[in-house]
């Protein structure tokens, strides 16, 4: 028997002063997650040591893979067999991961991962592997991915990522970062009954009259069960409505362009973005997970030197928030991309502002956030 | 009008996925027939069961079978039956591996579901080298043999995986080969009604890779003599020299055990 009888709560409803790793895995017990795999790795590790114990006490199954390739590959066979499935890793366990999310990706199987980033081969702040956790693993696909900055939103985040997951059938990443992972900081968890809890859509129908991966365009399949007569293939190859391997062009265009389609198209849907100040701003700061937070400092700063600043921060990173940045872009002199890496994200910003305002960067890749004098420096650099 | 016969097993075959891939003379449609006919004559209901192919000719094997199938990634086939076992314990799981998909590139999954006695049946077709990619060395071929990685014959030992599954804590083990099909399709029988982990190894002839390039032939028939010229039962094997040993393919049942199968961290209520 995989599940004991549940005894503690799955959601703790209240004010904690929590760990970001902790507020994650509480997230992901309040959103239904019954299944957790996970290979050790710093600075993830405190989602396994919690789910670990949590995990198994509220009837849920938790096994910790003997590498990364088992725990990504745990969360597809769970969650075909009708588990919500989550692992938790960190940048370089992320590498290996990407081969099982492109199985998940190819087969719309929901499942959950939650990276930690980290610097490469040790445990400095960064946002390093944005691009990555985009594009990281082979074929074509569309990631969701969403970047908290605090520890409530790793919590409101970490539920909204079983959502998505379920709702579009699709890998969704919980991109967070040492920096968030490791901060103690104020949590509220609402009663479990006002937390919004999204769940696949299983066929009504009989096995004889179900088509696997039938949807309309940009749409997603409604799943079956495991086990139990649909006789469904989930192969990584490409597939025709029946699921069967196909090879013809026009089956593959449509299947691929349909599992894209189906985040980019409804990227309206899944992207939210948090506005400060930009109801009159000439400079825009476009921030994602921590580096959020200094940005708004740095725009209080400005402000207060007479510049009208103004910070658009991204909850969701992937799909791209195309409209919400041009929106922007259309609305200010100067767009400011601020970033915890080489300048990488920055570039997409850049794309989405071409030809409708003027882009700067403060890039940072130290293994450190960007202080607020750092980037209001650079706000004095390019405000002329 | 002259009545078609259908082969009744054929009622476990997913017509719409036919004709199948697999090369004039393989073993791995042997293999398919082995197994759809213990199902039947053990009376066990197909539609039920999840089959499991990575990648390789044999993993196609669960892309015809009547029931739901994951395919298509290399070597993580018992990560994917770990996941589905300790969601749902019921599902019956059936795993179609060649010896590079198990052996090769999941070993370590091979090793570790072993040890943890998750219970699921794995079938190996092993035909001793990478077939579907052109006929490369895999860990199991014979030492010395050429194949399209080896020009001058492999330098390396081979695998003997169900010993290897036997050390890691595997409770059901046995090995067969494809020239002999009363006692492979009782062997896949046994692994199919044990409770744990169970390992089948069918030892199998691919006349268009193996054979052709390290047996000089691309005969299946050439092949399965070849297989069978080196299969000994235990019994026969006991009585060998190590040195007359050392080439042979060991048949019989090795290992059939009782241990708790694998279930993931519980909380026991009232635990001693």
């Amino acid at each position: 028997m995989a599940a004991s009888k549940p005894r503690e709560k799955r959601v703790l409803t209240g004010v904690h002063f929590m760990l970001g790793n902790y507020a994650i895995v509480e997230g992901a017990l309040a959103a239904g997650c019954n299944f957790f795999a996970g290979y050790p790795i710093t600075p993830a590790n405190e989602i396994s040591e919690r789910m670990s114990e949590r995990m198994p006490a509220v009837g849920g199954a938790f096994v910790q893979g003997e590498d990364e390739l088992c725990s990504i590959y745990a969360l597809s066979g769970a969650s075909l067999a009708g588990a919500k499935a989550m692992t938790a890793t960190a940048s370089a366990g992320y590498n290996y991961m990407q081969e099982g999310i492109e199985y998940a990706a190819a087969t719309e199987t929901p499942i959950v991962i939650v990276d930690v980033q980290r610097c490469r081969g040790e445990n400095f702040a960064t946002q390093a592997d944005v691009m990555q956790m985009r594009w990281g693993a082979a074929g074509d696909y569309e990631m969701i991915c969403i970047a908290p900055s605090s520890v409530q939103e790793s919590f409101d985040f970490t539920v909204r990522a079983f959502n998505l997951a379920e709702e579009y059938r699709n890998p969704v990443v919980v991109m967070s970062e040492t920096t968030i992972a490791l901060m103690r900081e104020r949590l509220v968890i609402p009663p479990d009954d006002q937390i919004a809890i999204v769940n696949r859509k299983y066929t009504k129908l009989n096995p004889d009259k179900y088509r696997p991966f039938a949807a309309p365009p940009n749409g997603v399949p409604e799943a079956a069960p495991l086990g139990k007569g649909y006789h469904t293939l989930y192969s990584i190859n490409p597939h025709d409505e029946m699921g069967g391997i196909d090879w013809n062009p026009e089956e593959y265009d449509r299947l691929y362009k349909r599992i894209t389609g189906k985040i980019r198209e409804n990227r309206n849907k899944i992207c939210t973005t948090q506005s400060f100040h930009l109801d009159d701003a000439e400079l825009a700061l476009i921030a994602y997970g921590s580096e959020a937070r200094p940005a708004l400092d740095a725009v209080e700063m400005a402000r207060e030197s007479g510049i009208k600043a103004g910070l658009l921060k991204l909850d969701v990173v992937w799909p791209l928030p195309e409209d919400h940045i041009k929106e922007v872009a259309r609305n200010v002199k100067k767009v400011l991309s601020v970033e915890m890496n080489i300048g990488k994200y920055a570039a997409e910003i850049e794309r989405m502002c071409c030809g409708l305002c003027e882009t700067a960067r403060a890039t940072k890749n130290k293994g450190l956030v960007h202080s607020p004098e750092e980037i209001y420096s650079t706000i004095k650099e390019v405000w002329r | 009008m002259e009545e078609v016969k259908v082969n009744p097993l054929r009622k476990g075959i997913k017509n719409d996925n036919l004709p199948h891939f697999f090369c004039p003379g393989c073993g791995c449609g042997q293999v398919l027939n082995f197994f759809l006919t213990a199902i039947d004559e053990l009376g066990m209901d197909l539609s039920k069961f999840v089959g499991i192919g990575g990648v390789g000719c044999t993993a196609r094997i669960p892309v015809y079978l009547n029931v739901d199938a994951l395919h298509g990634v290399h070597g993580r086939t018992l990560a994917w039956a770990t996941g589905i076992k300790l969601t749902n314990p019921e599902i019956p799981v059936v795993i179609f591996a060649g010896d590079g998909d198990l052996a090769s590139i999941g070993g370590n999954h091979l090793i570790h579901a072993a040890r943890r006695n998750l219970d699921v049946t794995v079938i190996l077709v092993n035909n001793l080298n990478f077939a579907m990619t052109g006929g490369q060395v895999a860990p199991t071929t014979p030492g010395h043999s050429v194949t399209m990685t080896t020009p001058y014959g492999s330098p390396e030992p081979p695998f003997d995986i169900c010993e290897v599954a036997i050390a890691a804590g595997a409770t059901h083990v046995s090995r067969q080969t494809t020239a002999r099909p009363v006692v492979a399709i009782n062997a896949i029988k046994r692994a199919l009604q044990h409770k744990g982990f169970s390992l089948v190894e069918i030892i199998s002839q691919c006349p268009t890779q193996f054979g052709r390039y390290a047996l000089k032939s691309g005969s299946p028939l050439r092949s399965l003599k070849w297989i069978e010229e080196r299969s000994v039962t235990q019994s026969q094997a006991q009585k060998l020299t190590p040195e007359e040993r050392k080439d042979k393919f060991v048949l019989g049942q090795f290992v059939d055990i009782q241990k708790p199968v694998y279930a993931g961290s519980s909380v026991y209520e009232g635990e001693s």
